[in-house]
């Protein structure tokens, strides 16, 4: 899942500027993650007009990424739109992009930032999965990927800096290499880990792959 | 005044400079870069040393300017910002400003995907623009980035950048241009001058800002050495704009050598004469012995 995190109300408010505003949703990930989804563009709506902001309507997309259906389904709303100066999107990067192509000549204003792809460990509780690296390795490694849950990607094990199974930078997070250890000595499968990983191509990953 | 460097002191003393590039071999031989150093010293006020160019993996700027400043040669060390972060760079500039280096160039740098290392992660912590700023800081506020203190010694380097007025979207290459003198660059090296008729469009819009008188502004030149470098340049070489009756010109020619040559040289007459231009930038891929007799051919001898 893409892990969004609402932005600051200040900021939102200065990039409104009093303006009228239209709200987006998404019923995706953004609604797992409570940043988006409709609980969340109703509150939203509340605060913006205790403010005195003039909220012409709202949409919760199905779900904001998908470029045709929200074509079809913003053109329910056109009355709702053209009365908006603002376009407010709680929607990942890619929902707000999916919107501004639709509405080219609004001014779209993201309301989340995107953090990672990741996984709900328990509500309101993320950790950060997958890097989008277009060669999954994690084969190698039990189903855990060193790229994603070690800071420095390192490939061919830990480096020295966790303590108690925690990693040196993230100190609430556990150190990924430590639990590819642990699970290969429990399987009995140390000496897997002694092959050298030689350097990765990276242009498989999403610093290319950019089309499909 | 006390000049940073001689380029510094060629340009504000108001003469028409000349910039020459050197490519680092594929390898560590210093002798491939002191050849290269010999056939060119004394045909320019300072010499451009190249950050892996095209993404292919060469002796390093850093290691190349040295070379150059052991043999009385002044360096313009090249830094792109695809293969080092905010960390990497700014110590490099110390590093280079230590050593002797006053001239250092900052570029984004071609994508690793052009290479012969396609398989890199590329960095791109920071773009041209951004470094340019970090240095002028580090340069005249002395601070890092990160707003620390350089405790022993600012790097005073003249700072250099690029700029291309052949590049898409036309509408903002004056505008970017803008950005990089108000970022701190103090001179500009352009991409190679083809089509007169661009950049003279794009000189015009520069003068009419007064920008000319706010950066020295350095043409590009290459002469061409060949059909095939020709065909490459045009149709290949992304943001390169090479015109048809160049191209013709090469295409019939009975000796491309002496045609490219010619054209360069013919190129350069025109560029002399156009306000706000304070120099050239001579590069010629894998054809460095010819900058010295386009240097002489061109009038711009002996060098002040």
């Amino acid at each position: 899942m893409i892990v969004t995190k609402q932005k600051e109300l200040d900021y939102l408010l200065k990039s409104i500027a009093n303006k009228p505003v239209f709200i987006i949703g998404c019923s995706e990930c953004a609604t797992l993650c409570h940043t988006g989804g409709e609980e969340e563009v109703v509150a939203m709506k509340k605060i913006l007009e205790e403010k005195d902001i003039k909220v012409t309507g709202w949409v919760i997309l199905e779900p904001a990424c998908h470029l045709q259906n929200n074509k079809r389904i913003l053109r329910g709303y056109k009355e709702e739109i053209k009365d908006a100066d603002k376009i407010l999107v709680l929607a990942c990067g890619n929902g707000v992009q999916a919107v501004s192509e639709v509405l080219e000549d609004k001014d779209v204003i993201s309301g989340t930032d995107t953090l990672f792809l990741g996984e709900i460990k328990h509500l309101g509780d993320f950790e950060r999965r997958c890097d989008l690296c277009g060669d999954c390795i994690q084969d190698l490694f039990f189903g855990l990927c060193p790229i994603a849950r070690c800071p420095k990607h390192m490939l061919n094990g830990p480096c020295g800096g966790s303590r108690n199974g925690k990693c040196e930078v993230y100190h609430d997070m556990d150190c990924v290499w430590d639990l590819i250890i642990k699970k290969m000595q429990r399987r009995g499968e140390l000496d897997r880990l002694k092959r050298i990983r030689m350097a990765k191509d990276w242009s498989k990953s999403n610093e290319m792959q950019v089309v499909l | 005044m006390k000049y940073k460097s001689n380029l510094e002191r060629v340009l504000v003393e108001n003469n028409f400079a000349v910039t020459a590039e050197v490519g680092p071999p594929k390898g560590a031989d210093a002798d491939k870069v002191r050849v290269k150093g010999e056939i060119l010293k004394g045909y320019a006020d300072a010499f451009n040393v190249t950050d892996n160019q095209t993404a292919v993996v060469r002796l390093s700027s850093l290691a190349g300017s040295v070379i150059l400043l052991n043999m009385g040669l002044e360096p313009i060390m090249q830094v792109a910002c695809r293969d080092r972060n905010r960390i990497a760079i700014q110590s490099d500039v110390l590093g280079a400003a230590s050593l002797g280096i006053r001239n250092i160039l900052f570029i984004t740098g071609d994508h690793q995907s052009f290479g012969n290392h396609p398989g890199a992660k590329g960095v791109y912590d920071l773009d041209s623009i951004q470094l340019i700023k970090v240095v002028k800081d580090m340069r005249d506020n002395g601070v890092f980035q990160s707003g620390d203190k350089i405790v022993a010694g600012k790097p005073d380097v003249f700072i250099g950048g690029v700029a291309n007025p052949f590049a898409e979207p036309y509408e903002f290459r004056v505008d970017r241009l803008e950005m990089k003198i108000n970022a701190g660059v103090d001179f500009i090296q352009t991409q190679s001058v083809f089509n007169l008729e661009r950049f003279n469009i794009w000189m015009d819009e520069v003068r009419g800002r007064g920008l000319d008188k706010r950066v020295h502004i350095l043409a590009g030149v290459t002469p061409l050495k060949s059909l095939k470098m020709t065909e490459r340049m045009k149709f290949h070489v992304p943001g390169v704009d090479v015109p048809d009756d160049v191209y013709f010109r090469m295409k019939k020619a009975e000796d491309p050598q002496i045609e490219g040559f010619k054209i360069a040289l013919e190129l350069i007459d025109e560029i002399k004469k156009i306000k706000g231009v304070h120099g050239v930038h001579i590069t010629a891929l894998f054809w460095e012995e010819v900058i010295p007799r386009l240097v002489k051919e061109s009038n711009f001898l002996p060098r002040p």
